[in-house]
C-alpha cells in the first residue's frame, strides 16, 4: 500500500524578470563598493541565478563576480577565490555578501594597484523578480512525485531546490521538506537535502533526486 | 498561421506548458505593441509572430504603428541615429513637428491597454497621451548608452514618463528615473530565415547564388559597413588561406551609403583577384538565402567592431554552426567562449580561431551542437513570449 501524503506536492516552475540596476563597476575596488550597497536581491541574482540562466551549459565559474574577474578583469587569483564560495553554505544573503566583500577586500590589501577592466566589459549589477508558475496536478505519493519530477520544466528544480532555500527561507528545500513532513520519510529527505547544488546544472540535480527516489521506491516505498 | 503547439518540437521541454499556464493568468488582458512600422526592423520581424501567438493564447494583443509625413519619418530616423551615438543635426522645428505628428497619431490610435509596450523611437512620445489606466513601457532595441547629448536631453523627459523601460542588455541602457528590465531579443525557429532546410534545398539555393560547395565555407552575413568589418574578415581569411583551402562568402546589403559602397567596391576588387572570395549582395527579403548560407557554412563569422545585439550569431548557432564574433554588443552574451564559438578582438584573433577550428573538425561539430542547445534555451521566440508575459504579470499583477 503506497504511502499517501498528508498534503500533495505542487510543482512550481518559475520565470525570471530581470532588472538592470544603476550600478556598475570597472575595477575591483568599485566592485567592492557597489557590492556593499546593492540590494540583497542583486547578491542573490549574481550568485544563484546562473543555475536558471545557464541550464544547458555549466559555466566555469560558480558566480557572476568570479566569472567577471576571470574573463573581463583577467585577475585569475581573485576569480578563483570568489569561485570557491559556495552560496548554499550561508545562512543568509547578508552573510554571503559579507564573505564576498571580505575576500575582495583582503585581495586588494595585498596589491599595490587596483586591477581594472582594460579591454573587457564593466560589471553591470542586476536583480530579478520571480514569477511563479504552478505546474499541473499535485503528487500524493512518492511514485507520483517521481513521475512529476522526471517531466517537469527545469525551472521547477530551480524553484524548489534553489529559490526556496536561498531566498524564501525554506532551508531544507521543498522536495526534502515535503518528503519529510508529508510522506514521513526522513532518510530520503536527508539524502535530498545533502545534494550539492553548487557548480552543477539543474538537470544533474534532477537526476540525483530521481536516483535517490528510485532507490527508495526499489526499497519498497511507494 | 503558426500556433504555439507547433513550437513543442523545437522549444525546450516544458516551455510550451509554462507558456500555456502563464497565458491562463493573463487571459483577456490587453497587451498593446506600438512601433514605427510592420516591416524592415528586428522588432517588427519578431512582432509579426509574437502578436498572433499572444492572441492565439487568449491575450487581447494588438499591434499599432505610427505614421506621418516624410519629415516625421526623417526626424524619427535621425533621432534614433543620434540616440545610438551618431553625430546628427536635430532642429527645434523638426523635433516640434515630430511631437505634433505623434499628437495626431494619438488621436487615431486606441491607446488604452493593461500594458503598452512602445518599441524604439518613432512612437515614443505617444506616452504624453497615455490613458490613466495601464502601464507604459519603452522597449529600446538598440544601444542607447552613449547618445548624442542634445538628442538625449530632448528624449529623456519622455522616457521618464514611462513606468519602466526594457533593454536588450544592461550595457545598452543609461541611468533613468524608471526601472529598467532586461529582455534579450530572439529568433523564430519556424520562420523562413530559421526553419529546417533539406540539404537538397540548401544546394539549390547556393547554386542560384553561384556558390560552389566543394570547399569548407567561411560565411559572414551582414551589411557591407565598417561596423561589420567585412574587410577585416577578408584579412583574417587571407591568414587562414595559407594553411587551409577554404572559401570565404561575404553576403549582405550595401544600404547605398557612401562608406558602404566604398567597402563593397573594395570587396569586389578582392573577389576579382581571388576566386575563393565570393561577395554576394542580397535583397532586403533574403531570409531563405540567409538560411541556406548559414546551413552551408562550416564556420560563421560575425566579426563586427560595432554591433547592437547581433542576432545573426544566434541564427547561425541554431543551425548548428560555431560562431566567431567580435567582442561587441550582444555577441559575448550569445557566444559562450570555447563552448559555442569564440569572441575575438582582432583580425589575428579571428584567423587564429578559424585555424583552430579548421584543424579540429570534431570541435566544429561539438560547438555547433552546443550552440544549437544554447539558442534553444536562451534565444528562441518562446523564451521571448515567456518574458513578455512575465513582464505583464509583474507590472500588472
Amino acid at each position: 500500500m503506497p504511502l499517501t501524503a498528508s498534503q500533495p506536492f505542487i510543482f512550481t516552475g518559475c520565470v525570471e524578470v530581470r532588472q538592470a540596476l544603476d550600478h556598475r563597476a570597472t575595477d575591483e575596488r568599485e566592485l567592492l563598493e557597489r557590492l556593499e550597497e546593492i540590494p540583497a536581491g542583486s547578491v542573490f541574482y549574481h550568485t544563484h541565478g546562473y543555475f536558471l540562466r545557464q541550464r544547458a551549459i555549466t559555466t566555469v565559474y560558480g558566480n557572476d563576480f568570479a566569472s567577471w574577474m576571470a574573463t573581463q578583469v583577467r585577475d585569475q587569483v581573485l576569480a578563483e577565490r570568489l569561485a570557491v564560495v559556495n552560496p548554499f553554505e550561508f545562512a543568509s544573503l547578508e552573510h554571503l555578501r559579507e564573505e564576498l566583500a571580505s575576500i575582495i577586500h583582503d585581495h586588494l590589501r595585498r596589491l599595490s594597484a587596483v586591477p581594472r577592466v582594460e579591454f573587457g566589459e564593466p560589471f553591470y549589477f542586476q536583480q530579478s523578480h520571480i514569477v511563479e508558475v504552478s505546474l499541473g496536478a499535485g503528487a500524493n505519493t512518492l511514485a507520483e512525485f517521481r513521475a512529476g519530477l522526471a517531466s517537469v520544466d527545469a525551472s521547477a528544480i530551480y524553484f524548489h531546490m534553489v529559490e526556496a532555500r536561498a531566498r524564501l527561507g525554506r532551508r531544507a528545500g521543498d522536495f526534502a521538506e515535503w518528503i519529510r513532513t508529508s510522506l514521513g520519510m526522513p532518510e530520503l529527505a536527508d539524502g535530498i537535502e545533502r545534494i550539492d547544488t553548487y557548480m552543477t546544472s539543474l538537470e544533474r540535480v534532477r537526476a540525483r533526486v530521481l536516483a535517490l527516489v528510485d532507490a527508495a521506491l526499489d526499497g519498497g516505498a511507494r | 498561421m503558426i500556433r504555439i503547439e507547433d513550437y513543442r518540437r523545437v522549444a525546450p521541454p516544458g516551455v510550451v506548458d509554462i507558456i500555456l499556464t502563464l497565458a491562463e493568468r493573463v487571459r483577456g488582458r490587453r497587451f498593446l505593441h506600438l512601433s514605427g512600422g510592420r516591416f524592415g526592423s528586428g522588432p517588427a520581424e519578431i512582432l509579426q509572430t509574437l502578436v498572433p501567438m499572444m492572441s492565439d493564447l487568449g491575450i487581447d494583443a494588438a499591434w499599432e504603428i505610427t505614421g506621418g509625413d516624410p519629415g516625421f519619418y526623417a526626424t524619427a530616423a535621425t533621432l534614433q541615429a543620434a540616440l545610438r551615438g551618431s553625430e546628427r543635426v536635430l532642429t527645434d522645428e523638426a523635433l516640434d513637428h515630430f511631437i505634433e505628428m505623434n499628437r495626431v497619431n494619438a488621436k487615431k490610435l486606441a491607446l488604452d491597454a493593461d500594458l503598452v509596450l512602445v518599441h524604439d523611437v518613432q512612437p515614443a512620445t505617444l506616452v504624453e497621451h497615455r490613458a490613466s489606466r495601464g502601464r507604459w513601457v519603452w522597449a529600446c532595441h538598440f544601444d542607447a548608452s552613449r547618445p548624442q547629448r542634445r538628442a538625449w536631453t530632448f528624449f529623456r523627459p519622455f522616457v521618464n514618463q514611462y513606468d519602466a523601460a526594457v533593454f536588450a542588455l544592461p550595457s545598452f541602457s543609461r541611468r533613468l528615473g524608471v526601472p529598467k528590465y532586461v529582455i534579450h531579443p530572439s529568433i523564430d525557429p519556424l520562420s523562413e530565415k530559421n526553419r529546417e532546410l533539406a540539404p537538397r534545398e540548401v544546394a539549390r539555393i547556393l547554386r542560384v547564388l553561384s556558390i560552389p560547395q566543394d570547399k569548407p565555407l567561411l560565411v559572414q552575413i551582414g551589411a557591407f559597413t565598417a561596423a561589420e568589418d567585412p574587410l577585416g574578415v577578408v584579412n583574417a581569411y587571407r591568414l587562414v588561406k595559407k594553411h587551409h583551402d577554404v572559401r570565404l562568402v561575404l553576403a549582405g546589403t550595401s544600404g547605398g551609403e557612401p562608406d558602404s559602397l566604398e567597402i563593397l567596391g573594395e570587396l569586389r576588387e578582392t573577389a576579382q583577384a581571388d576566386p575563393d572570395v565570393l561577395v554576394r549582395e542580397l535583397p532586403p527579403d533574403a531570409s531563405l538565402q540567409i538560411n541556406a548560407l548559414q546551413r552551408a557554412a562550416t564556420i560563421v563569422l560575425q566579426k563586427s567592431v560595432r554591433e547592437s545585439f547581433g542576432l545573426g550569431a544566434a541564427e547561425a548557432m541554431w543551425k548548428g554552426k560555431p560562431v566567431i564574433g567580435g567582442f561587441v554588443g550582444g555577441l559575448p552574451q550569445q557566444i559562450v567562449y570555447d563552448v559555442t564559438g569564440y569572441v575575438v578582438s582582432s583580425v589575428e584573433g579571428a584567423a587564429f580561431r578559424l585555424r583552430h577550428l579548421l584543424n579540429a573538425p570534431e570541435l566544429i561539430a561539438r560547438m555547433g551542437a552546443a550552440g544549437r542547445e544554447h539558442v534553444r534555451r536562451s534565444f528562441l521566440i518562446t523564451r521571448h513570449l515567456v518574458d513578455y508575459m512575465a513582464l505583464l504579470i509583474h507590472l500588472t499583477p
